[in-house]
């Protein structure tokens, strides 16, 4: 470090930054990525029963869908400021609007994974004696994990990327770190914040994905799956619109 | 309860909403930010999504694009670009950042909603001797509307909520309400601004759903009963399609 060091003259780039404050890097990313993980885990466990529910009562279907719906419409900075006052500020106030998020990317992608599953599978199975639990966990559930992990992965990404905006009540993870340094002019903070929150949901999206194929290993092998998948690739259809805000 | 009740009683009080930093002149920040932003976002995102459907060379970009958006936090570019040189020119970092966070979803929506027009249907127009821009405009175009029309929507939806986060960064919007409710710990203060934000949201997402139901071309078709449809998977749309 000789002359100037990069941390005074406030450059985007800076070494010493990463070295100096580490511990304090660290932190935010260990707060961002559990925030994120504890919100998708819990809006996993509430989908799912929910979509059986939806699946089970046709007429509870409509009010399910349509509520997620409304939710996911709302904005996060609004969400978070909702509910602050019933939650306080603390790191619940982030996770439960995450939460809420996530349920509409899962419910929705359970109902339809469930909904492919061939009529023939499930006839099989019942001819074969499976009960309903072990028809749902043993034959339902497996043929649904495509489009289950495709909703998991939408919602890992996308909450990653909202954790930011809980700054709002201080527990943004990384967003902490983006939101001060706006204050304090702190251009390498800033950079390097956002950088780490993008590979974060990089990582993640990467992980989910080996986790997908190790999960339906019949997905992987086969002359006919290995042809489809690049094309399933290209023709994937959109997804739900970004939730960034 | 008592937030709900002190947060109603603020929505009532009519100095709040009158004058300089008002509910009314944030509101009209708000709607006025996010038009000019959905218009600008339009006139890029659709006639390159028309271009890239009808040639067939859109797909694997828009769907790059598309998880690309999601995975980049939008309160991390907007303070970026306000550190940036272009952030001592007023409005342009916000504008920027906001169009830049709805064109995913639009091109996506509409250039998947044009090449995925029934290949029968294409090829009969096609025999039947339309150009090229007839093909686009009486077959794909038409096709492709409830997709297209989707775009737009969660486009629009997404503007408001982007618009939003103008607030914690010194812009103005609904947004600043919710955070200078949060600097003087007012929280009846925060949770208006979040109702007004929040209503404002629906109300775009619905007045949208509306126009779509009324303009589609194919409404007095018979249609398909409505299912889930997966996000992410061939066939997903927006969730604001649900039944």
């Amino acid at each position: 470090m000789n002359g100037r060091s990069c941390l005074t003259a406030n450059e985007w780039i800076c070494g010493e930054y990463l070295r100096t404050r580490s511990q304090e890097l660290t932190d935010a990313t260990l707060q961002h990525v559990w925030i994120a993980a504890l919100s998708v885990v819990i809006a996993l466990l509430v989908a799912f029963p929910l979509a059986l529910f939806a699946r089970r009562r046709e007429r509870w279907r409509g009010p399910v869908l349509g509520l997620t719906t409304i939710l996911y419409t709302v904005p996060s900075l609004a969400m978070f400021a909702l509910l602050m006052p019933l939650l306080g500020v603390s790191a619940s106030v982030v996770v439960t609007g995450l939460v809420l998020y996530s349920l509409t990317l899962l419910v929705r992608n359970i109902l339809a994974g469930l909904e492919s599953v061939p009529e023939e599978a499930r006839e099989a199975a019942r001819g074969m004696g499976y009960g309903p639990l072990r028809l749902l966990f043993g034959v339902e559930l497996p043929l649904a994990l495509p489009a289950l992990m495709a909703g998991v992965r939408i919602a890992a990404v996308s909450a990653i990327s909202l954790t930011t905006v809980g700054a709002l009540v201080d527990y943004g993870g990384l967003g902490n770190l983006v939101l001060g340094g706006l204050d304090s002019y702190f251009k390498a903070q800033v950079l390097t914040a956002s950088v780490l929150c993008v590979l974060l949901a990089v990582a993640a999206d990467l992980l989910l994905l080996g986790v997908q194929g190790l999960l339906t290993p019949w997905a992987r092998t086969g002359a006919r799956a290995r042809r489809r998948w690049p094309v399933r690739l290209w023709r994937a259809a959109p997804g739900p619109a970004a939730k960034a805000g | 309860m008592d937030a709900v009740v002190q947060a109603w009683t603020w929505l009532t009080t009519a100095a709040n909403w009158a004058g300089p930093g008002g509910a009314w002149q944030r509101l009209a920040e708000h709607v006025q930010l996010s038009l000019v932003c959905l218009v600008l976002t339009c006139l890029i995102a659709l006639p390159a999504a028309l271009w890239l459907g009808h040639t067939g060379r859109g797909g694997a970009l828009a769907v790059n694009v598309s998880n690309a958006g999601r995975a980049v936090p939008t309160l991390a570019v907007l303070v970026l670009l306000m550190l940036t040189p272009l952030g001592r020119q007023g409005e342009l970092p916000t504008v920027v950042a906001l169009v830049l966070f709805a064109l995913p979803p639009l091109l996506t929506n509409a250039c998947v909603g044009i090449s995925e027009a029934d290949p029968a249907v294409v090829e009969a127009a096609r025999g039947m001797g339309m150009s090229g821009a007839q093909l686009l405009w009486r077959v794909e175009l038409p096709l492709g509307f409830a997709l297209i029309m989707a775009g737009i929507r969660s486009a629009a939806v997404q503007l408001v909520a982007t618009a939003t986060l103008t607030g914690p960064v010194g812009g103005g919007g609904l947004g600043r309400i919710i955070t200078a409710g949060f600097n003087t710990y007012d929280t009846p203060k925060v949770v208006a601004g979040a109702v007004l934000v929040a209503a404002l949201a629906l109300l775009v997402e619905a007045s949208l759903a509306a126009a779509q139901w009324l303009c589609d071309p194919l409404r007095r078709r018979p249609r398909q009963p409505a299912r889930a449809n997966p996000a992410g998977t061939r066939g997903g749309a927006v969730p604001a399609e649900a039944a």
